[in-house]
């Protein structure tokens, strides 16, 4: 209980919400309207995960958001260019992989800071695309790549089941293959895992793939939502991924986090801007409220750590 | 004359360590006060004490006669008492002119600097002290020892009546060392007291009046080094020397390492059995150019504890971190079972079978954060878990083992490590090396900051291993321990092991090799 009380206390912020919505609007539960809310956060809930791992290894990535740009406009390629939907989904993938590559290359290879390294990325992925795409949707896609083909209803259901695949394959790296718990251990202390024979620059190395990897996955279920590809996606995507994760009960300073923390973080912050609609607020409170709440998971988890030392 | 400073009595613990056990102290106006002691003696407790970084437990300090309740860092300042560190605290991005206006010009945050003023003040008081550095220099392009001078003009400048000096020679040059000298001299002429920590014996008598000995947190007497020569000397400014009047001396080297060292081997170490087996480790020539460690040739068979000992500085960690790869050697070569081997990173050092349990256990020995199974199996996950899936209930098992096998004190292999006390700690971090199946374990300082008890059972376990056949390099400033341990000792001294001697050693000629009086 003690040990997860981060993760239940925004379980039971995030129930206590919906118990809310039960009583006061009963139509956030109709099934089209709880699917939509959902398949939003989908995206959202890979990135997070890909974040997570890589603040746990006490590191940072704010590039986030351009590489989703950059592999959904792939993505949009590839379809168009006539390839399978799986093909494609590999290509934004691997996209992705390179791109968290570069980053981890630079960081783990150079001993570079995460936070310069990929505040450099951000901008020149997102300026690069813009130089080549001079902002043009990709447009005129073939019938498949929206909602893989399958129609709305089919389509939202292969986002939902497409996530909650990724999400269990990262949960269970992380708790019972060894490189999760390397991942934990370079990121509590770094010299101790290299003491103990781990080699940090390689599991640095790894996380910022396997982040570029998940982006790209992230970018593939939010392109298929769409007709077109809008050039200009994934803008500030990074501070809502880092936001859930650091309202889930990731430690900014590394070494401590749990996926399941994450999962009631990206629900608890997508489900804000509905509920408003719902609870007839304007919608202009939902940034600031999400800046609240994770102000207040912050300031918990600050006000914990005083009390303990 | 009223002292100074008195010290009467003072007593500092640091959880179940007594760091400083009633010690009384007393420096006067216009002499050079040393302070000697092993590693550990309690010499920097003291001077965190005077310069008010600690508060004492029990004890009073009188400052010019004045009985000091709360001595703060800041009221210390106030009443002239300026410490001189080996590494200097200065702040490099600034010039040296702003470093000493940061010592004494008043702190409001709105007054409007006088650079000219400031310039010329620096300019002063750099020439008081003899030296011709550039108030405008930046400080991260001068040297330890011009840093070090400019801490002193610091002190100069803020009328220091007390000025304490902490190992200031350690990493100076011959010369250097006779121009600090010099300044020293200067300042006694002036009226200032001086507290000077060495461990070099010759420093001692060649600057100092008297010398108060510290052993085990417990002051063990102030000598005269040189009676009535102090002022005698002060007429004689180039009197590095010990003189004529060097048969006179109330003091000889001898008796004050007899002083510092001079303690039975109270508690009961387990005894060494059997005859050791075949060599493990061998170093010929070993060198490594990055952390001044050179010409390092040592045996150590199975079943054997070598201890290395040594005064901090002497090269022992930076020896060990060598062996482990993280600074791997760049001369001489390295055998493990007759195998020549190259070891040029910690990973690969665990593959040759060698374990180190670091000495700063707190931050490197373990990952606090992490439940103490799994800092058990961090080292070993290949070989625990093939094909890299975690199989929890191996993990408790083992994880359960080593914390019966070790006596650690506690049920839960998932509590955090962060949990447990200091020496339980450092059983889950030699119990982590203990399950990689080393050959060769190397321990650095493995009782440090660990209460008696704990002391025990970890020197038990220790023998226990070696008996099992493993070959143990301890590390350790504790002499009884490295007496009572070690099969052989290895003493070094200036990054080089200066002599091996027989386990049965007693402490004066362990302390004499390591300060080099031999």
């Amino acid at each position: 209980m003690k040990r997860h009380f981060r993760e239940l206390s925004v379980a039971a912020t995030l129930a206590l919400l919906l118990l809310l919505l039960a009583f006061t609007a009963p139509t956030f539960f109709a099934k089209q309207q709880l699917l939509t809310t959902l398949t939003t956060a989908a995206p959202l809930l890979i990135a997070a995960c890909g974040i997570a791992l890589v603040v746990i290894a006490r590191q940072i990535d704010i590039s986030i958001g351009s590489q989703f740009a950059v592999c959904s406009i792939v993505a949009g390629l590839l379809a168009k260019a006539g390839l399978p939907m799986p093909v494609v989904a590999l290509g934004a993938v691997t996209c992705g992989a390179f791109l968290g590559a570069f980053n981890g290359a630079l960081i783990a290879g150079l001993g570079l800071p995460s936070i310069v390294v990929t505040l450099a990325t951000m901008v020149t992925w997102r300026e690069a695309l813009r130089w080549w795409r001079e902002g043009e949707f990709v447009k005129d896609l073939p019938e498949g790549f929206q909602w893989f083909g399958f129609g709305q209803a089919g389509g939202q259901v292969t986002i939902l089941v497409g996530a909650a695949l990724v999400f269990a394959l990262v949960v269970f790296t992380m708790r019972h293959l060894a490189v999760g718990r390397f991942v934990y251990a370079v990121g509590s202390d770094r010299e101790s895992a290299r003491l103990a024979g781990l080699r940090p620059q390689w599991r640095t190395f790894s996380v910022f793939v396997a982040l570029g990897g998940l982006v790209g996955f992230a970018a593939l279920l939010n392109a298929i939502r769409f007709a077109d590809v809008d050039p200009k996606t994934g803008t500030g995507l990074e501070m809502q991924a880092i936001g859930a994760a650091v309202v889930g009960g990731v430690a900014i300073s590394g070494g401590r986090g749990n996926l399941w923390g994450v999962l009631w973080g990206v629900l608890l912050l997508s489900c804000i801007g509905p509920a408003l609609v719902f609870l007839k607020i304007p919608p202009q409170w939902e940034k600031a409220i999400q800046g609240a709440i994770i102000l207040l998971a912050v300031a918990a988890e600050g006000w914990k750590n005083r009390k303990q030392s | 004359m009223t002292p100074l400073l008195k010290l009467t009595e003072v007593a500092k613990s640091f959880g179940a360590v007594q760091a400083l056990d009633g010690v009384s102290f007393e420096l006067r106006a216009g002499e050079v006060h040393a302070v000697v002691g092993e590693n550990g003696a309690g010499k920097s407790t003291l001077i965190r004490i005077i310069t008010g970084a600690h508060q004492p437990d029990r004890g009073t300090i009188e400052i010019a006669g004045q009985r000091v309740l709360h001595l703060t860092p800041a009221t210390a300042h106030r009443l002239g008492i300026a410490c001189i560190y080996q590494q200097p605290a200065l702040f490099p991005d600034l010039t040296v002119a702003e470093n000493i206006a940061l010592r004494f010009e008043p702190t409001l945050a709105v007054r409007k600097i006088n650079w000219p003023e400031r310039r010329k003040r620096a300019a002063r008081l750099l020439d008081e002290i003899g030296t011709a550095l550039s108030p405008d220099a930046e400080m991260r392009s001068l040297s330890m020892p011009e840093q070090q001078l400019v801490e002193i003009a610091c002190a100069v400048g803020a009328s220091a009546r007390i000025v304490i000096m902490d190992e200031p020679t350690a990493s100076l040059t011959q010369q250097e060392v006779e121009h600090l000298f010099a300044v020293v001299r200067d300042l006694r002429r002036n009226g200032v007291g001086l507290i000077y920590i060495s461990h070099r014996l010759e420093e001692v008598f060649a600057l100092a009046d008297r010398v108060t000995v510290l052993r085990d947190g417990k002051s063990v007497g102030t000598r005269q080094v040189r009676g009535s020569r102090g002022n005698e000397a002060q007429s004689n400014p180039s009197g590095i020397d010990r003189g004529p009047a060097a048969s006179t001396e109330t003091l000889s080297e001898s008796e004050l390492i007899r002083l510092m060292v001079g303690r039975e081997v109270s508690q009961i170490y387990p005894p060494a059995e059997g005859d050791p087996g075949h060599v493990v480790l061998s170093l010929n020539g070993v060198g490594c150019a990055a952390s001044g460690i050179k010409n390092v040739t040592l045996e150590v068979r199975a079943g054997e504890i070598v201890g290395l000992a040594g005064l901090v500085g002497a090269g022992r960690t930076e020896l060990a971190r060598v062996l482990f790869g993280l600074t791997p050697a760049n001369a001489g070569e390295i055998f493990l079972n007759r195998q020549r081997v190259v070891i040029s990173s910690p990973h690969e050092a665990v593959a040759h079978g060698i374990a180190y349990v670091p000495e700063d256990r707190r931050r490197h020995g373990v990952i606090l954060e992490m439940p103490l199974a799994h800092n058990v199996t961090l080292a070993i996950h290949r070989r625990l878990f093939p094909g890299m899936w975690l199989r929890f209930g191996a993990e408790r098992r083992l994880a359960l083992d080593y914390i019966h096998n070790l006596a650690v004190k506690t049920r839960d292999p998932d509590a955090p490590v962060s949990s447990l006390s200091g020496g339980n700690q450092q059983k889950v971090a030699l119990a982590r090396w203990l399950a990689t199946k080393p050959k060769l374990l190397i321990l650095d300082e493995p009782t440090q900051g660990v209460d008696i008890g704990a002391k025990g059972e970890i020197h038990k376990i220790i023998r226990r291993l070696a008996k099992e056949g493993l070959a143990v390099l301890m590390i350790s400033s504790d002499l009884p321990e490295v007496l009572g341990m070690s099969d052989r000792i290895a003493v070094m001294r200036d990054g080089t092991i200066a002599a091996i001697l027989s386990g049965r050693s007693d402490g004066h000629e362990v302390m004499a090799v390591a300060l080099g009086q031999k």
